[in-house]
């Protein structure tokens, strides 16, 4: 029942992003941007570590396209609980555990999908990648959206209006991207920053997905990376569906 | 036979302003194939009455059986039992009529056929047909409490919640309601729970009335039983019965107007 109650949330939300696909291209936008305009300016600078600059950045950006977009996922909620969506959904017996991850499964396709447009710009610019590692690089994208979507979602159930929930997003997402190195990275920063940087679940993601791009799997760094994406999706969908059963939203 | 019967159900809700209690103790019974109307003043406690009923809110107190379900224990047979109608009602205004009617018969676990089948059924039923391949917000606000209630028909359920269905209805539409309200009552025996603020809709269409305020009973009976009691006589009228009931005063009939 979890499975075709999942499949049927899925199906729904994804026809809704695919009605919008100027909103489904939008997305890329700012990443894009910062690929086009940023990127350049790295291409001659010593920013350690293996490769060009773009397989230093790329991974970044498209973090930052997950970390931005699911963050922000919670938004479409809020605007179903005024249409009584939620409530509707709510007095069927549909799987509340569905109800969350029929909608993050959808999140984590739209990400993973405008990762791929930004990865072929990204090689129209200069990126050469080996193809594991930039597969390697969509999973963990899918991983983080998985996350920061369950956690939008359930604080999104819990706020009642909009101006409540946008502040709070950005009070977190903008620090995140910051510590986390996904612009430059970390190894660059004086030693404070870093040792901070490392409380900053994203950082682990990040190097991970950096070495992915230099084609280095069996690394510790990847280890690190693939426990801390894992473990937090682990806790985001509990926290989520706990929110999902319980709350009279 | 009761269809829903309560004992000292309760709703506390913390806000940061300290607890405030939305419900407190309600005993109420209702029974199979009746048309309830349920009253009360704005902020009485009417809506989270009806959505603890529709295991939305869990209870912070009390007690209660949905068509032969423990509310506590088991919410999902209570939602197999009962169809809800919010205020607000309940359709995405970009999706479909056929297909929100098709997702809902999913919802409730009908295989892809069986919910098509059904869909064009509802339709049918409540004159949606020719709406089908409209996105639900193109649809007037009549023909929107039709979709509205015809999603909430999907499982056939014993029982059905309309929070002031009839709120923001033209007379026409609201009379066609109220048809169809006596219609499903009469036709398929279901029960009806509704909430209103109208009450020439309660006169017209309850059976029996169940008055609440402050989130207790606080009367209850057929209209003319509490117009006699509480109005002075069976021919007064239910405004100034309910005005009698909650203690909220009525202008005086002769008082002088603000307007000179």
């Amino acid at each position: 029942m979890l499975l075709h109650d999942t499949a049927l949330i899925y199906g729904r939300y994804l026809r809704q992003s695919l009605r919008s696909r100027f909103a489904l291209l939008f997305g890329v936008l700012m990443p894009l941007l910062y690929l086009v305009f940023f990127g350049p300016l790295l291409t001659d600078l010593p920013l350690g570590g293996q490769g060009s600059s773009w397989q230093l950045l790329v991974p970044g950006l498209l973090l930052q396209l997950g970390l931005f977009g699911a963050s922000f996922a919670g938004f479409s909620i809020i605007i179903e609980k005024g249409q009584g969506v939620v409530e509707r959904m709510r007095v069927t017996p549909v799987s509340r555990l569905a109800l969350l991850l029929g909608r993050v499964l959808r999140d984590a396709t739209v990400f993973v999908f405008q990762a791929v447009l930004l990865v072929l710009a990204a090689v129209v610019m200069g990126l050469r990648a080996p193809l594991p590692g930039v597969l390697i690089g969509f999973a963990f994208v899918a991983l983080l959206t998985v996350s920061l979507g369950s956690l939008s979602y359930a604080l999104a159930m819990k706020v009642s209006t909009p101006t409540e929930f946008g502040p709070t997003i950005n009070a977190v997402s903008m620090p995140s991207m910051l510590l986390s190195g996904l612009m430059l990275p970390m190894t660059l920063a004086p030693a404070w920053l870093d040792a901070l940087s490392h409380f900053m679940p994203f950082r682990y993601l990040v190097d991970a997905m950096r070495d992915a791009y230099v084609g280095s799997y069996a690394t510790t760094t990847m280890l690190y990376g693939v426990l801390v994406a894992v473990g937090l999706a682990a806790l985001s969908v509990t926290v989520g569906t706990r929110v999902f059963r319980t709350t009279g939203a | 036979m009761a269809i829903i019967s309560t004992a000292g159900l309760a709703h506390t809700f913390r806000t940061k302003n300290g607890p405030v209690d939305a419900v407190r103790g309600l005993d109420l019974t209702v029974r199979e194939g009746e048309i309830l109307g349920f009253l009360g003043p704005n902020g009485a406690g009417k809506t989270t009455t009806l959505r603890m009923l529709t295991t939305l809110l869990a209870p912070t107190g009390g007690a209660a059986t949905v068509a032969g379900r423990d509310l506590v224990s088991d919410p999902a047979g209570v939602r197999r039992a009962c169809g809800y109608v919010a205020q607000s009602g309940g359709v995405d205004p970009q999706i479909t009529v056929r297909e929100e009617l098709v997702t809902q018969g999913r919802l409730y676990r009908l295989t892809k056929t069986q919910a098509t089948q059904r869909a064009e059924e509802l339709a049918h039923d409540l004159d949606l047909t020719e709406l089908l391949d409209r996105k639900a917000g193109a649809l007037s606000g009549g023909q929107r409490r039709r979709l509205d209630i015809a999603m909430a028909l999907t499982h056939r359920p014993a029982l059905l919640f309309l929070d002031e269905p009839t709120t923001g209805l033209d007379p026409g539409s609201r009379a066609d309601l109220w048809d169809l309200v006596r219609r499903l009552r009469d036709e398929h025996g279901t029960t009806v729970f509704l909430t209103t603020h109208y009450l020439d809709e309660a006169d017209a269409l309850a059976d029996r009335l169940v008055i609440v305020d402050r989130g207790t009973v606080v009367a209850e009976g057929t209209p003319s039983a509490l117009k006699l009691r509480h109005g002075g006589s069976i021919d007064a009228s239910l405004q100034d019965t309910f005005l009698a009931i909650t203690g909220r005063s009525a202008a005086p009939a002769d008082a002088t107007p603000v307007a000179v």
